[in-house]
């Protein structure tokens, strides 16, 4: 979707602002909001793709305005509600009144090591590449409504592949319930002149990593 | 929000559906356990061992994993190596891919929006807000995360730092610097 999150090349959203010393947390609530994100993705009832649909599918003015683990706690509502774990009831009163459905599985403490040590692979075998290090490829341009990994700014752009990497689960088709249909990836290196005109720096260079189906031979 | 989450948490527990101790370890985990020392010391053999930087260059996840730094947020990592001539920034545009199992949790501002957008189009404005100014003829390679490769700048090692053990050349490896939003620590820094 070309929502809020999609935000390369916008301006005027100000400076960085690094913290120096930063702490990995600035208040208790966001330790609670990491961990109730993780245990609650260990349900089993949603992927990665279908919960990063959840976070960038919010009014413009909502997403920029809250913090990034709000927008994890946000997300995390929605798709709690939408899997039939929590309900509006629930929410609305603070505790447990209506019944959840059966998830596949409950995180329990101690097997917590084990599974973010091994972590969620999501490379998967597929056939013979479409495209080899070297070729001159131009990405799609095209404006779904539902969940994309190819940038705005990167669309409809000439750009050279650099490495032709494994096969992925196409987070297209996997954030919506349809199959994980894996495709390759393609690192896709373009000019700061191809993606931003005449006045980019003459020094950039910017890559993105393509599902196959994002390219056409150039 | 901490009233909401609490209340989220009150309602997730007493369903069952969350075991409040398994996000005590999760916490813990990232909190004290996984951060950006383990990157450092991919960065320091890589520098002390050309075999391993070659490794690194061409199987980064096998390389990382041989030092113990595996899962999530690390399953398909790749090696950007900074050059005299290019300088390698790691940006998510659309969201905040991040390589936790060598660099931890983000940091909030590579979270936010402004060097999400203007990471790929003023690579060197963004640079400058991190005091970092590059060679007018410095060529920068801005690295978007759109799939799942996660990627590790590897810094060039400082002058004068021959001899050095790998324990003293991590402590020059700075987070900023295996994102590309700074340089390794200069030898009398450490």
């Amino acid at each position: 979707m070309n929502g809020p999150h999609d935000l390369g090349g916008q301006m005027g959203l100000g400076p960085v602002a690094p913290e120096i010393d930063e702490p990995v947390f600035h208040a208790d609530w966001e330790k609670r909001a990491l961990g109730l994100t993780l245990a609650s993705g260990a349900l089993g009832a949603w992927n990665i793709d279908e919960s990063r649909h959840a976070r960038e599918n919010r009014h413009p003015v909502d997403y920029l305005s809250s913090s990034y683990y709000e927008i994890w706690i946000k997300g995390l509502e929605r798709l709690l509600k939408r899997h039939g774990f929590v309900s509006e009831r629930d929410l609305a009163e603070g505790r447990a009144v209506d019944a959840a459905a059966s998830p596949k599985r409950v995180l329990k403490a101690e097997d917590v090591p084990a599974v973010l040590a091994r972590g969620g692979p999501c490379d998967r075998p597929v056939e013979t590449p479409r495209f080899k290090a070297g070729d001159l490829v131009v990405t799609k341009n095209f404006s779904p409504s539902g969940h994309t990994r190819l940038p705005r700014y990167a669309r409809a752009k000439q750009g050279v592949v650099e490495t032709v990497h494994e096969g992925f689960v196409f987070p297209d088709s996997n954030a919506h319930g349809e199959g994980e249909q894996p495709q390759r990836v393609y690192t896709v290196v373009f000019t700061g002149k191809e993606i931003w005109g005449e006045d980019a720096d003459p020094t950039l260079t910017v890559s993105i990593d393509a599902w196959g189906s994002y390219l056409e031979p150039a | 929000m901490a009233a909401r989450v609490r209340a989220l948490e009150t309602i997730l527990t007493q369903k069952g559906l969350v075991d409040a101790a398994a996000i005590d370890v999760i916490v813990d985990t990232y909190e004290h356990k996984i951060g950006p020392r383990n990157g450092a010391r991919v960065v320091a053999k890589a520098w002390s061992d050309p075999a391993y930087a070659d490794w690194l260059r061409k199987d980064a996840t096998a390389a990382i994993a041989s030092l113990g730094f595996t899962g999530r947020q690390g399953e398909h990592m790749q090696a950007a190596f900074n050059t005299p001539d290019t300088h390698n920034l790691v940006v998510c545009t659309l969201c905040s891919c991040y390589p936790w199992a060598v660099l931890g949790l983000p940091p909030v501002w590579y979270k936010a929006p402004p060097y999400r957008s203007r990471a790929v189009i003023d690579p060197r404005g963004v640079l400058a807000e991190f005091g970092l100014t590059l060679a007018a003829e410095t060529k920068i390679r801005v690295w978007d995360s759109t799939a799942e490769l996660r990627y590790l700048v590897v810094p060039e090692r400082p002058a004068g730092t021959e001899g050095w053990s790998e324990e003293k050349l991590a402590g020059l490896v700075t987070r900023d610097s295996m994102i590309g939003t700074g340089l390794a620590l200069a030898p009398e820094a450490a």
